[in-house]
């Protein structure tokens, strides 16, 4: 892809990332069929010498990482009329970053990991940065790289720790220090490189207080690739986490991290909403949310148990899909209308009712309102986890929080729908824009009113 | 699959809410008003065949989201009888007093109009959570845009409110009925039933907390003093068939919830709240009459008439006694009819005068005997004459109120003078007196709006006159929910 820019014209660039998002789904398709009758875990199927695995969930992710790459890719069409961008190297870049993400959801070695989570944010890194004319965009790239790369030193001292106290960057042995058994190693040491892998990992996943990042970035970035960030990193970051709990499955080390997650969780959830209520800026607002879904996404994690791989899924799945209606729908408005913020949205049912219908769908479908996508999402991760007692306080504030939620989402809504545009202009809407839009919402209200649909979605 | 006629009252109106929706002005009105009347016929099939028994009936089961073991399970019994044939009978009236000349988009307005007919249905036909919840929600999306696009003049901020004061009470629901849906079986199920039997096994902690997470969601949307204060400005600045909605049939989910979902499944946590609400409720009648009495403005009294309305209902219910609750089924119909006909009374004088103040309006009858007539027949329902349809309602009402406690019952009874004076008050401002200068008659009213109001005048006085076949084919359930409330006991 990189090499391409050279020999075919720019319009030809995209059509041919997307192909090769599809082709790449496809492959998961035909690798999910192969890996049907094997049993739900992340661990079968290895390969490059069993330091990464095949498996049905991380089928699934990877189906959701490449969706949500082709139904953002669309939206990058604005690029090609603008000579500045270099579109070849940012289509390679994107295929880059997703599939560092998908070695993220395929690790079985932690060697695997750093370089997943490498590759993918490194690519992102430049993404942020590349409207090099735009000052923010600049800052926002530097800020990133720079609390990332912090993010990722405190990964690797984990990794350092990990290693130092079982002998093994291979997940399946974390469990115990079985291989150093003769040595006096502290159980401590173990425990505490989990804790830094963990930290690192929530840093990319934006959950507080590792969050100061988001708003910042996802603001200052293209448009395009705040999507692209806020659907594919994220995804990719909870399949790491979840991947990585797994040999930390015993009481002791369970009760552990649930102590840390605990803490993350609400203060995740609170800064997330809070704090989105008094944004007017919309990509900032939508930063904002995201980190909030992380916190929700971080109660299933919590509730661990065998649904919390599908309540992930499901979740990721249906904020993926609300998530590029979001900020696709906001990238041709602004891009038209040669605006931003909130303003810009404002009268839209007036002149444009389907787009406004599109993201309001959406935005309920993120506000967990029933009939979308988002609620069953909602359902599955409160089902999961009001059977465990120790989770009713958090399950508190993520009520409470809902509700502030619903404010911030419907406000857009509300000024849509009910006040008088400030500015007309046509909107200009490419075919496969509509395409996407069409896709993300139909899939919001069919995973809404019938999840059954999406039986084959559950391997189990 | 057959189709099922009770599943026929949610469809029809979903599939026309849609097509008119996406249809043009020209045709929305029609439409809408075919739908709305199919919808009756089928109902009024549904109580022709309906038997006198406290059995579910017309029932339709179909499994939904496996994993989950979430099904769709939808029937009718003596209770939902009530709040169905409110909805059935009342949307068509509403469509047809809209005028399609006072709104520049109506095809939008018909459109969701139906498409909360369909919600409304699917909250009272529900046998499981999972669908009631949907409903719950699908009704109030809906009325948000009714609302929001068609209201006065600060609609963004009110519906905003609204919205958001509801569906912080849905989710403390959302939160109880998962609970109790967690405690069903080994493998968790979300049918009535067996919710219902899962929160009668809790211990009565557990049950309190149960009743509060489901009570908040019901105060909320009748709405029970103190959980009032988001609804006289969203009343007052809802558009005229908006109001109507919301007063005449969405604030009986609020009831119908208690009734269905509260009061028979978790019985501890009733019995240790029950004189607060009763409480509650009695303080939500004097307060709402006391403040509609210094009203100026003519549809902010209605408004708050409805909220000393729903107190009373509130307390009514929570005696757990078969004239509580039968007075309290009653005077869902009764206040259904009354309310509607009192706002399309005040949506009339606004449009025609453009003014809703007392100080502002007066001797209008002169030119208006028919008018005049019709407000004051559905005027003596709201009041609870006796003879008309207010009047078995509000009687039975007290009369378990009285049962339950003699000062409780004292005060409750005040209602009957504080409506007649609020009633009486915005009448004679309105209708008699001198005509006030500058103000223009009354415009005549044409052929749809005499339907609706003789339609309401008869149903006002036929019910109250001859309530008995309806009363008949409710008594076997709320013998059977008063049996299920008291059962600890």
């Amino acid at each position: 892809m990189l090499f391409l820019g050279f020999y075919v014209p720019r319009t030809w660039l995209l059509p041919s990332t997307m192909v090769s998002c599809a082709l790449g789904l496809g492959a998961v398709w035909y690798e999910k069929m192969h890996t049907q009758e094997l049993a739900n875990t992340f661990y079968n199927l290895p390969f490059v010498n069993g330091m990464m695995g095949m498996s049905q969930t991380a089928c699934l992710f990877g189906a959701i990482i490449l969706t949500a790459g082709l139904l953002v890719l669309p939206f990058a069409k604005n690029m090609e009329a603008n000579p500045r961008a270099e579109l070849a190297e940012l289509c390679a870049l994107t295929l880059f970053a997703m599939a560092g993400a998908l070695l993220m959801v395929t690790y079985k070695n932690l060697i695997m990991l750093f370089l997943g989570l490498e590759v993918l944010s490194i690519s992102v890194y430049i993404l942020t940065g590349s409207d090099k004319s735009n000052r923010r965009s600049n800052e926002a790239a530097i800020k990133y790289f720079l609390m990332g790369s912090f993010a990722t030193a405190i990964l690797l001292f984990g990794f350092a720790l990990l290693y130092g106290s079982t002998g093994s960057f291979y997940i399946a042995s974390l469990g115990g220090p079985d291989l150093l058994s003769g040595y006096n190693i502290p159980v401590d040491l173990r425990l505490a490189g989990m804790a830094l892998v963990i930290i690192g990992i929530l840093f990319k996943v934006s959950a507080a207080p590792f969050h100061f990042w988001t708003p910042d970035v996802y603001d200052g970035a293209p448009t395009v690739f705040t999507a692209f960030m806020s659907t594919v990193v994220k995804t990719a970051g909870f399949a790491a986490i979840l991947i990585f709990l797994e040999p930390f499955s015993s009481d002791t080390d369970h009760l552990f991290w649930a102590k840390i997650i605990t803490l993350c969780t609400i203060a995740t959830l609170l800064v997330g909403n809070v704090l989105a209520l008094v944004q007017t800026n919309y990509k900032r607002l939508l930063a904002y949310s995201s980190i909030s879904h992380a916190g929700f996404m971080l109660i299933a994690v919590l509730a661990y148990s065998s649904d919390t791989v599908d309540n992930i899924l499901f979740y990721s799945l249906s904020y993926a899909l609300a998530t590029v209606a979001a900020f696709g729908v906001y990238i041709v408005v602004a891009d038209s209308r040669k605006a931003e913020g909130i303003e810009v949205l404002r009268g839209l049912a007036k002149d444009e009712p389907l787009l406004a219908l599109s993201l309001s769908i959406a935005l309920a479908s993120l506000g967990g309102i029933p009939l979308t996508a988002g609620f069953i999402g909602k359902l599955n991760i409160f089902a999961n986890a009001i059977a465990q007692p120790q989770l009713l306080p958090v399950l508190f504030v993520a009520i409470g929080v809902s509700v502030i939620s619903v404010y911030y989402y419907f406000k857009i809504i509300a000024a849509m729908y009910m006040s008088a545009p400030i500015e007309t202009g046509l909107v200009r809407v490419s075919f496969a824009q509509v395409l996407a839009l069409v896709v993300a919402t139909a899939s919001t209200l069919l995973l809404g009113l019938a999840p059954g649909l999406l039986s084959f979605f559950y391997a189990g | 699959m057959s189709i099922v006629p009770s599943l026929l009252l949610i469809l029809i109106p979903l599939l026309a809410g849609v097509a008119v929706l996406s249809s043009g002005n020209a045709v929305a009105k029609p439409i809408a008003l075919g739908a709305s009347l199919l919808t009756l016929a089928v109902f009024v099939s549904i109580l022709a065949a309906f038997a006198p028994t406290a059995e579910l009936q017309f029932v339709y089961e179909q499994p939904w989201i496996q994993w989950l073991n979430i099904t769709l399970k939808i029937g009718i019994d003596g209770i939902s009888l009530i709040p169905l044939l409110l909805t059935a009978g009342l949307v068509p009236l509403i469509i047809l007093s809209v005028r399609p000349a006072d709104y520049s988009r109506h095809s939008t307005l018909f459109g969701l109009i139906l498409l909360m007919q369909a919600g409304l249905a699917t909250v009272f036909l529900a046998r499981s959570a999972f669908l009631f919840y949907l409903g719950w929600e699908a009704a109030l999306i809906p009325i948000f845009f009714i609302s929001g696009i068609f209201g006065g003049e600060q609609r963004a901020q009110i519906t905003l409110k609204f919205f958001i004061y509801t569906v912080a009470g849905s989710l403390c629901m959302l939160l109880a009925l998962v609970y109790l849906y967690s405690q069903t079986t080994a493998v968790a199920r979300d049918d009535f039933d067996m919710l219902a039997a899962a929160g009668r096994a809790l211990d009565a902690p557990t049950q309190g907390w149960v009743f509060a997470g489901l009570f908040i969601a019901f105060a909320i949307k009748m709405p029970v003093f103190p959980f009032h204060t988001w609804q006289p400005d969203t009343y007052t600045n809802a558009p005229a068939p908006g109001a109507m909605l919301l007063s005449g049939i969405m604030l009986k989910m609020g009831v119908y919830g208690v009734l269905r979902w509260l009061l028979p499944v978790v019985p501890l946590g009733v019995a240790s709240h029950q004189n607060i609400v009763l409480w509650l409720g009695v303080i939500g009648v004097v307060y709402g009459s006391v403040i509609a009495i210094k009203q100026s403005d003519i549809k902010r009294v209605v408004a708050y008439s409805s909220f000393a309305h729903v107190g009373l209902m509130a307390a009514a219910m929570f005696t757990l006694t078969a004239p509580g609750i039968t007075g309290t089924l009653a005077q869902m119909l009764s206040h259904g009819l009354t309310v509607v006909g009192l706002f399309l009374v005040v949506h009339h004088v606004e449009k025609s005068l453009g003014r809703r103040d007392v100080g502002s309006l007066g001797g209008l009858a002169k030119e208006a005997p028919a008018f005049a007539i019709y407000f004051m027949v559905i005027l003596l329902g709201s009041v609870a004459l006796p003879l008309t349809s207010g009047f078995i309602g509000e009687f039975l009402m007290l009369l378990g109120v009285f049962k339950f406690n003699t000062t409780l019952g004292v005060v409750a009874g005040l209602t009957v003078i504080l409506s007649a004076v609020y009633m009486l008050r915005i009448f004679q401002a309105t209708l008699l007196g001198p005509k006030v200068d500058g103000i223009s008659a009354l415009r005549p009213l044409v052929l749809a709006e005499h339907l609706v109001f003789s339609v309401l005048v008869l149903a006002i006085l036929v019910l109250g006159v001859y309530p008995k076949p309806i009363l008949a084919l409710v008594e076997p359930s709320v013998t059977l929910l008063v049996q299920q409330a008291q059962a600890i006991r």
